[in-house]
């Protein structure tokens, strides 16, 4: 009997050891190792050796890649908040007016994914072109001028990183609101709530006027047009389309959701570098990600990438730890 | 709807019949014009797959051919990178999915010491952007062995792929051991099944779906991995590699041909797998709606997986 207690309590470590074992050797040691090679000096042919006197690296590369660092949290900021103004009407429709084509609809919002990432990138380059099949035709007629371009502006490298991650925002936003019971809302109903007037309006107004000042600032595009725009879409949206029961009910029951999206399409984003090479390729849209790809894969200048790496992963870690202060760990690592 | 009062029928006002209007009917429009636009990309590299650019470089349209489509493999080297990937992807997947359910069942069966430090665990690959995990893994390989450093090769790139892939066929398969009935086990142990028996028998076959969407999942990973891969690959090619090196000279037609074909497969594949699972899940009629049938297949297969 003694023999089958302790096999029962090691049961869950036999089943853990292997992917755990893989997981420890393959990232944590990994992460431990590009942790010492930031203190390294030398180079790729002479071997490096390891002093702590080395952390100049940090100063160094802290001062010198600022720009570009800046740039990450804001093109992944941006582009984050880009996938949460599509993704979220999208869900919702998905949820609450899918009916029967629900699993189609899903299936749908995931299907790009089912073909590869550079190539759907290398797809809006074509669509995108300076004379390409989007604006190619419209310069010719005139409605646009001949200079116009989207392509190496900041603005492409967003959209394309809001594209590229619009699903990781999409489906944690139409999890939390598939669960959501609809007998909530009708009791909100019954309970008076209406539409959301004037309080809508003008919550509308400002929060668009405030969400196109910022995606402008980021953009560096003109501020004021795009806060004015943004007011008279929010104004539209706040009047029409936010109902009471919504504001109340269905909105603090989606917030879940919309952390762990949030989440998941702004550590990608910040980390990426497809993009800002692709669709960017200019050095006004480089991100760190650019620069330690090429410091490691072209420069081998392997003690600079590995500190800008440890600064990117800590400031992530730092960001996830703060969320999952807010959260609970479990609402955010758990799928339920 | 019960704006107006059965005592005094007034017309609505104009305002509230527009906002009536655009309540009904913008959402659908929206969604449309989402799913368009998500599909854009796509739709475009199938188009530039029957293109007949006279150059390399394939951004603009010159006109109809089947000559790629014929040739999918003319391109050198395409068909060895094609191989490779397809390679690493399959191994990879076995692997991780191995790997990753044995740990989701440690996870959600077992009571253990130490499952919050290995649910974080699991969670922190998903957590670190995919350049660092590419990054450390490089400086790791470049850290065993001084000067002549570990070769990076077709091994070194498997082994990141089975690593990024554990956490999320942990998730996966999590995800649906959750919604497991645990008194089909023991109602099968009482009718005299031991633990072995009822695993193969009864556990397996109900979360087979879950390891299933899971290794689609791990596959679609893997397949299309390019920043990790960049980093762990050395010489060697796979096929997001290949897309990289051509972009800047001009991509190849024939990439757009297996891209597209890759995605046919993959939608194909869902299709009938989505068909046949519903098919096996169907209730003979009359019958109890169970937790599984209430549930349509595509939801299982799908909704878990990425919400990571």
């Amino acid at each position: 009997m003694g023999v089958r207690r302790w096999i029962v309590r090691l049961t869950p470590y036999l089943l853990l050891a292997p992917g755990m074992l893989w997981l420890f050797v393959f990232y944590v040691y990994p992460s431990v190792q590009m942790f010492i090679s930031s203190f390294w000096s030398g180079t790729l042919e002479t071997g490096f050796t390891f002093s702590f006197d080395n952390w100049t690296t940090y100063s160094d590369a802290l001062e010198r890649y600022q720009p570009q660092f800046l740039r990450s949290l804001v093109y992944g900021g941006a582009a984050t908040i880009v996938c949460f103004l599509i993704a979220y009407p999208l869900a919702y429709t998905i949820a609450f007016r899918g009916g029967r084509y629900k699993n189609l609809l899903l299936f749908l919002v995931i299907a790009p994914f089912f073909t590869s990432f550079l190539l759907r990138t290398q797809s809006w380059k074509i669509i995108l072109g300076d004379d390409g099949i989007l604006f190619g035709p419209l310069k010719d007629l005139g409605f646009l001028p001949p200079e116009f371009r989207v392509l190496a502006t900041p603005a492409a490298v967003v959209a394309g990183i809001a594209y590229n991650f619009l699903p990781f925002m999409t489906l944690p936003i139409y999890v939390s609101l598939e669960k959501i019971d609809v007998r909530l809302v009708e009791a909100a109903k019954d309970l008076y709530a209406g539409p959301w007037r004037p309080g809508g309006t003008i919550a509308g107004a400002v929060l668009g006027g405030l969400v196109g000042a910022v995606l402008g600032g980021a953009l560096s595009y003109p501020i004021l047009p795009l806060a004015v725009a943004g007011a008279i879409l929010g104004l539209v949206i706040g009047t029409f389309l936010i109902s009471e029961s919504f504001l109340r009910v269905v909105l603090p029951l989606s917030l879940p959701g919309v952390f762990a999206g949030s989440l998941l399409t702004f550590i990608p984003a910040m980390g990426d570098f497809v993009n800002a090479e692709l669709l960017g390729g200019s050095p006004q849209t480089r991100m760190i990600g650019n620069v330690i790809q090429s410091r490691f894969l072209d420069n081998n200048d392997y003690p600079t990438a590995a500190a800008l790496s440890f600064i990117l992963m800590a400031a992530i870690l730092a960001m996830v730890a703060i969320y999952a202060r807010i959260l609970g760990t479990e609402e955010l690592t758990s799928a339920r | 709807m019960t704006d107006s009062p059965a005592v005094a029928p007034v017309q609505p006002s104009a305002v509230v019949r527009a906002g009536r209007f655009i309540t009904r009917n913008v959402l659908y429009v929206y969604t449309a014009f989402a799913i368009l636009y998500l599909m854009l990309p796509v739709a475009v590299m199938a188009l530039f797959s029957v293109n007949d650019p006279p150059g390399k470089s394939n951004v603009a349209w010159h006109g109809f051919s089947l000559d790629a489509w014929l040739n999918p493999f003319g391109v050198p080297g395409l068909l060895q990178v094609v191989e490779t990937s397809v390679a690493v992807a399959f191994i990879s997947t076995i692997v991780a999915t191995a790997l990753g359910t044995l740990i989701a069942l440690a996870l959600v069966r077992y009571n253990f010491r130490g499952s919050a430090a290995t649910n974080t665990l699991i969670f922190l690959p998903m957590a670190t952007p995919e350049i660092v995990l590419g990054a450390s893994l490089l400086t790791l390989f470049v850290a065993i062995g001084q000067p002549p450093f570990f070769p990076t090769n077709f091994l070194t790139i498997l082994i990141a792929h089975i690593m990024f892939n554990i956490s999320y066929v942990v998730v996966t398969v999590r995800a649906r051991l959750y919604g497991f009935d645990r008194h089909l086990e023991e109602a099968a142990m009482d009718l005299g099944a031991n633990e072995l028996t009822t695993f193969w028998k009864v556990t397996f076959p109900i979360i087979l779906p879950g390891i299933m969407a899971a290794a689609l999942l791990a596959f679609s990973l893997s397949i299309d991995d390019y920043v990790i891969t960049s980093f762990t690959a050395g010489r060697t090619s796979t096929f997001p590699i290949f897309i990289w090196g051509s972009a800047r000279i001009g991509v190849p037609v024939q990439v757009n041909v297996i891209g597209t074909a890759f995605f046919l497969i993959a939608v194909g594949f869902v299709a009938v797998t989505t068909v046949l699972q519903g098919r096996a899940n169907r209730p003979p009629r009359p019958a109890r709606r169970t937790d599984t049938a209430a549930q349509p297949a595509a939801d299982r297969a799908f909704a878990p997986a990425p919400e990571a």
